[in-house]
């Protein structure tokens, strides 16, 4: 299959990462992630719940962009409803990172000092009481060493360094579990909870994410390739979930 | 007790260096006709919470804003908003950043008279560097964790925006989510009140089920009918978000020349002649 895209593979990987949550609420920032949840809705997932992005948590698979059919609503989610279930621990969401370090502290706040920023961007959001409450993944769709960086402007998101300078009550519900970008797979698999390269997606060589990282990854002598979406999947992708090919449209 | 009032009148008790609370959340339900009655008063310095969206790039942009407490600031369908942007940017404005359920707590403390909430969110991250006066509580109870005790956010005044009201200061919102506002009430000292319509009480049930009447006149001191007062933000299902509007205030960021012509076009009017040229304009697409 070699007309596979790379946000197909993406998505197949963010699919994957939901592996095991059972009935949790998914929430997710971004194209391709929307479409990863999807996929692992519609396959090996069928338990996620997924809000409409406004009040509300829909019932079945509603594509991510273009026609849609009525949604049937399951129940009603506004914001005070999200904030308490978030900290109930009851979800996994796949945020963006302006900015993430090699222990997973992400940053989508400010670029430069947070007195006086270089750029002021949307804020911390809920990225701290996310971050110690549930587990998160890190959604990148254009891995360079912009965003990879050795130290965050601003830690929103906390990582596993920070973590570790709680006490362990503080600190046993907090899980980076794992970042996508447009290159590869990360995880924190090592022992001192540096970023792991877990798999590399097919096409991409070692080099090319070392050249786009601005820290040093842990990375195996044998990196894993990220397994290509099957043939099931790739039509649930298509015809089901993105027939736009929106997913297309965030990561070439 | 008729709690009928103006725009004028609510932002005439404004004071330099008062505390305000804004309702809404990002691009969506804001008292925008308070927003521009500020533009319009001498008040500055203010310290503004809010769960930040156009409100707080205009009230940046006009030079009123000393200090910003809220989570983030988004225009939604625009994630930046580039007013706020070039605020911060030139150091004008500082930003007391709090994680947004800890923004919730804080709200939540003063609404019922608490000096704090303890929680674990903020914990390991830059909101405990950015607001260096948060401290620490230890749980009383065997398991002894130590949590953040997010001190009681305090409101001089909170302005709130729904679909209906009476005149007595009832209020309803017909959307899908009331977000804050009512906290944000309980949170201040004086609160007004502007909606689209205001009905007879008898009246309210016929928009909505018991459940949308979440403010009632207790939390509420003064009620302004501005019919198009949330505009270009969204107020559902009384209209969507004038996207066309957002983008042209987001494209009067572009320079002083554009800003000048935007603030001249929409800001130095009456609120009646904001309303009568959006329906013109409307009118005309």
């Amino acid at each position: 299959m070699t007309d596979v895209t790379r946000a197909e593979v993406c998505a197949a990987a963010i699919s994957d990462n939901f592996r095991g949550d059972g009935e949790i609420l998914v929430s997710c920032f971004g194209n391709v992630p929307s479409v990863g949840a999807r996929l692992a809705k519609l396959t090996h997932a069928p338990d996620l719940l997924m809000t409409d992005g406004i009040a509300s948590l829909v019932d079945g698979v509603q594509p991510v962009s273009g026609k849609r059919s009525a949604p049937v609503y399951e129940a009603w989610m506004p914001f005070r409803s999200v904030f308490d279930l978030l900290w109930s621990g009851r979800r996994h969401v796949v945020m963006m990172a302006s900015q993430i370090d090699q222990y997973g502290n992400q940053n989508f706040s400010a670029v430069g000092s947070q007195a006086k920023p270089a750029a002021q961007l949307i804020g911390m959001r809920g990225s701290p009481g996310n971050t110690i409450s549930h587990p998160t993944s890190y959604w990148v769709p254009n891995h360079s060493k912009q965003n990879f960086v050795a130290r965050v402007d601003v830690v929103c998101g906390i990582g596993y360094d920070r973590a570790a300078k709680l006490s362990p009550r503080q600190r046993r519900f907090h899980e980076i579990r794992r970042v996508i970008s447009n290159l590869g797979v990360f995880d924190f698999a090592t022992p001192d909870r540096r970023m792991r390269l877990a798999s590399l997606h097919p096409g991409v060589s070692v080099d090319d994410v070392v050249k786009n990282t601005g820290f040093e990854l842990t990375i195996a002598s044998d990196v894993p390739t990220t397994r290509l979406p099957s043939a099931g999947e790739l039509a649930l992708i298509r015809e089901q979930i993105d027939p736009e090919g929106f997913a297309n449209k965030e990561v070439r | 007790m008729d709690k009928r009032t103006t725009l004028a009148a609510a932002v005439a008790e404004l004071r330099d260096g008062m505390t305000i609370g804004i309702g809404g959340w990002g691009s969506r339900r804001k008292p925008m006709a308070v927003v521009r009655e500020i533009l319009r008063s001498p008040v500055k310095d203010l310290t503004l919470m809010t769960y930040g969206g156009p409100d707080v790039g205009l009230l940046c942009k006009a030079g009123k804003v000393k200090r910003l407490v809220s989570g983030f600031v988004s225009l939604d369908s625009i994630p930046l908003d580039p007013h706020f942007r070039a605020a911060r940017q030139a150091g004008a404005v500082e930003f007391r950043e709090l994680d947004e359920g800890m923004f919730q707590w804080g709200l939540y403390a003063a609404a019922i008279r608490l000096p704090f909430l303890p929680t674990r969110a903020g914990l390991g991250s830059s909101a405990l560097e950015i607001n260096p006066e948060l401290k620490l509580v230890r749980s009383p109870y065997d398991d002894a964790e130590e949590l953040i005790a997010m001190p009681a956010l305090e409101l001089d005044v909170a302005f709130i925006h729904m679909n209906r009201a009476d005149a007595n200061g009832n209020g309803q919102y017909l959307g899908p989510d009331i977000y804050f506002d009512d906290v944000m009430c309980g949170a201040a000292k004086r609160r007004f009140m502007t909606c689209e319509r205001i009905v007879e009480t008898k009246e309210l049930l016929a928009g909505g089920a018991i459940q949308t009447l979440r403010i009632n006149r207790m939390m509420v001191d003064g009620v302004i009918e501005t019919p198009g007062g949330a505009h270009f933000t969204e107020c559902p299902p009384d209209y969507g978000r004038d996207e066309a509007f957002q983008r042209d205030y987001t494209a009067s960021a572009k320079d002083e020349e554009s800003w000048q012509r935007f603030k001249a076009e929409w800001l130095d009017v009456s609120e009646a002649e904001y309303q009568a040229k959006v329906r013109a304009r409307r009118t005309a697409q």
